[in-house]
């Protein structure tokens, strides 16, 4: 298959242009140029967009149907593996397992086997491939561990992806404390288990000088915490989910546990802050956190199931929910999902420039589907937008100038 | 006395409601759903049964020839017993199946379980789990009445009623009433229902407790929490002691037993805040000298403890004869 192409028709979506136009897209040996078309096989998108693929930082599984359905041409992979990305040869195998629809991209376990108790071998890993560190699904409890894994990150230049909940506060908790767990007899954990685990690592962030990534932040204490970090001038990113954006823990119903996250849903108050940050940009980007699960760790009490969610296939069409709701423009929203995550993390893509890769994902804003657990592409579809009515059909995938789809 | 002053009336379009109009449910999941004349309902019917049970035959046919069986995956001995004699009583063949850690120990699931009970042809599956929600996970599995003996901290719904029933009839009413619910809200399915059942009946909600053990929302439904006792209780006319959860007590709660009995313990001196004839309830087994003193827990003036158990049998009953009544082909329950 050939890595030329000239797509035509399509309105270009360009993260760093407000203005939408019209225009052909020409890509040669796999990255975007210019010049004679002659030669060049030709994808049809007259009338639909063009915007550059996603980039998806933290999802749990290689799951490429999920991640084409949803318009994601690379991806961060946590190191929440099995057995978990703790050593240079799991990151370098994992580092090639998507190619050649998806690129992903390893992130090293910050303590061995995930463990949080000795530091892996993170500077062996990142010369294997490994764009950052991360804690895994977990808090690193140990305060001096986690402040020398910033340290020597810092010094490596690798970003630190980080889980936000105080794990004593957490403790076995499936909830956040409120009247929707109170009722359920859900046991909760105060949604202050997420700021008091923000204040430590940004103060460790500060003191270490490393770039501290926060993979989701859901509460509007969090946000406060990050804003102010931010004018403070201490490096830190943070991204969400469109779970988070548009569920709070109402969705929990009768004890759904497609809505059993990690960190939980939220209040409505905390939602509310969730589409505030994104508005105001202290929400950096926003990911999938794919974390696909079968029946056999779903169907289950709600305290038994798995928490996680099938994120990858409506990454899209969710997100443009909150074009529709004029929370950010379409050029914003591509910002969020593409260049950002590329920008922070060193990676190529999330640009329609000439010489940046030619991974592009070519969609339907206006189409309408309903999500179906189902039949959702990917591993599994264990979603908590099931059954939900939404618009933004992903037509086309072009990764380096091949048409995945 | 066997009637509310307080009648909760059913919507109606100038009939009278009857048949499955009255209780439109296909389970018990819960008291979150019903409304104020389903209780009544309930209760309602419980009565006969109150009066069969103290009669000498002690027996009904209607529910002859069905399959009850009381699948407990929680360790449970009244709770079980009261649903296995109340099965009996009115006529079913009623299997126990005591599940407690055995069968999860084997791998099978929830699901998996639920499936088989169904294949096996129950008409009536009365369910006790440690989690919540689990039983309207099996509920959702299968063709027959499902019943909630207790999920989690989530519901214990006939608890509720049986609770509402003994206040009904030692008092002549629910309506209007306070009621103080004493002790380890936190953990409480017994508390969850009965807040439910007895603000929907219109009483007046209290909670008592250390501040460790009140959940967070309460307020929601007009209840109000209390950590003095001495300020909770003053004018109640019902005292409802929760029994202190040890095994669920990691984490720190509270310091210790000598402490919450001196701080929450049920004594003389605290009943006499209450109103004068003010009801001692407690849904058992009792730590005595934790949260209930003996000479009160045993004073039958005061305390309806023995007699909750009497309505635990009625109202299971009455539960068990309203939801198989479409399977029975009763007129009007179709």
């Amino acid at each position: 298959m050939s890595s030329n192409l000239l797509i035509t028709g399509a309105t270009l979506v360009d993260p760093h242009h407000e203005q939408q136009g019209s225009a052909d897209i020409i890509i040669r040996h796999g990255v975007i140029g210019r010049g004679d078309t002659d030669d060049l096989p030709v994808l049809d998108a007259k009338g639909l967009m063009l915007a550059p693929g996603l980039i998806d930082i933290g999802t749990f599984s290689i799951d490429l149907n999920a991640m084409t359905a949803g318009g994601i041409t690379a991806a961060a992979l946590m190191p929440d593996q099995s057995p978990p990305l703790d050593n240079a040869a799991l990151v370098q195998r994992a580092a090639t397992a998507g190619k050649p629809a998806v690129w992903i991209h390893p992130i090293a376990a910050a303590s061995t086997g995930l463990a949080g108790g000795d530091m892996a071998e993170i500077g062996l890993m990142k010369e294997a491939g490994a764009i950052a560190v991360a804690t895994g699904r977990q808090w690193i409890a140990d305060s001096g561990l986690m402040l020398n894994i910033m340290t020597y990150a810092a010094a490596l230049d690798l970003p630190i992806i980080t889980h936000a909940e105080d794990a004593a506060l957490v403790g076995q908790a499936v909830a956040t404390t409120g009247p929707v767990a109170t009722w359920l007899g859900l046991s909760g954990a105060p949604a202050i288990a997420e700021s008091l685990a923000i204040a430590r690592d940004l103060m460790l962030a500060e003191q270490s000088g490393a770039h501290v990534h926060f993979r989701q932040v859901t509460t509007a204490r969090g946000f406060d915490l990050i804003r102010a970090a931010k004018q403070r001038g201490i490096r830190v990113t943070c991204g969400i989910t469109p779970a988070h954006l548009l569920l709070s823990e109402n969705a929990i119903g009768a004890f759904l546990t497609f809505t059993r996250l990690s960190p939980p849903l939220r209040s409505e108050a905390d939602r509310l802050a969730a589409i505030e940050a994104v508005r105001d940009g202290t929400i950096d980007l926003i990911c999938s956190g794919h974390d696909p699960h079968g029946p056999e760790a779903k169907r289950l009490p709600f305290a038994e199931a798995q928490p996680g969610m099938a994120g990858a296939a409506t990454l899209l069409a969710l997100s443009l929910a909150l074009v529709r709701d004029h929370v950010v423009t379409l050029p914003r929203l591509m910002e969020l999902l593409s260049a950002a995550p590329a920008r922070l993390f060193g990676l190529a893509g999330g640009s329609l420039h000439v010489g940046a890769p030619g991974d592009l994902v070519i969609f339907d804003p206006h189409a309408p589907w309903q999500i179906d657990g189902d039949t959702l592409p990917g591993n599994a579809g264990n979603t908590p937008f099931d059954g939900l009515p939404v618009q933004g059909v992903v037509r086309h995938v072009v990764k380096g100038g091949r048409i995945v789809t | 006395m066997t009637s509310s002053s307080h009648t909760p009336s059913a919507p109606s379009s100038g009939g009278a409601i009857s048949g499955r109009a009255l209780f439109p449910h296909k389970h018990l999941l819960g008291i979150g759903g019903m409304a104020p004349w389903q209780i009544q309902c309930l209760l309602d019917e419980a009565e006969q049964w109150v009066d069969l049970n103290r009669s000498k035959t002690k027996h009904d046919d209607r529910l002859m020839g069905m399959t009850q069986i009381n699948a407990f995956f929680e360790n449970s001995t009244r709770t079980l017993l009261s649903f296995e004699i109340a099965g009996k009583r009115l006529g079913a063949d009623v299997v126990n199946m005591q599940v407690a850690q055995s069968s999860t120990k084997k791998g099978e699931t929830l699901i998996d379980t639920a499936v088989t009970l169904n294949a096996m042809r129950a008409d009536l599956i009365v369910i006790r789990h440690q989690h919540s929600g689990a039983v309207q996970l099996i509920a959702d599995k299968v063709d027959c009445p499902v019943l909630n003996a207790g999920d989690g901290r989530h519901e214990h719904p006939t608890q509720a009623l049986l609770d509402a029933l003994t206040i009904r009839r030692r008092k002549g009413r629910i309506d209007g009433l306070r009621v103080a619910i004493c002790g380890d809200v936190l953990h409480s399915r017994v508390a969850r229902s009965n807040i439910l059942c007895l603000t929907a009946m219109g009483a007046e909600v209290r909670l008592i407790g250390p501040p460790t053990l009140l959940p967070e929302g309460m307020e929601q439904l007009g209840v109000q929490s209390f950590t003095n006792f001495d300020k909770g209780i003053a004018g109640a006319h019902v005292v409802m002691m929760l029994r202190l959860q040890t095994e669920r007590m990691e984490g720190g709660f509270i310091p210790s037993l000598k402490e919450y009995h001196a701080l929450y313990g049920l004594n003389r001196e605290r009943l006499a805040l209450a109103e004068t004839d003010a009801l001692v309830m407690h849904p058992g087994p009792m730590n005595r000298g934790v949260e209930i003193t003996s000479d009160i827990a045993d004073d039958p003036a005061c305390s309806a403890i023995t007699e909750q158990v009497e309505m635990g049998v009625a109202v299971r009953m009455a539960c068990l004869d309203v939801l198989t009544r479409g399977r029975r082909g009763v007129e009007g329950w179709a």
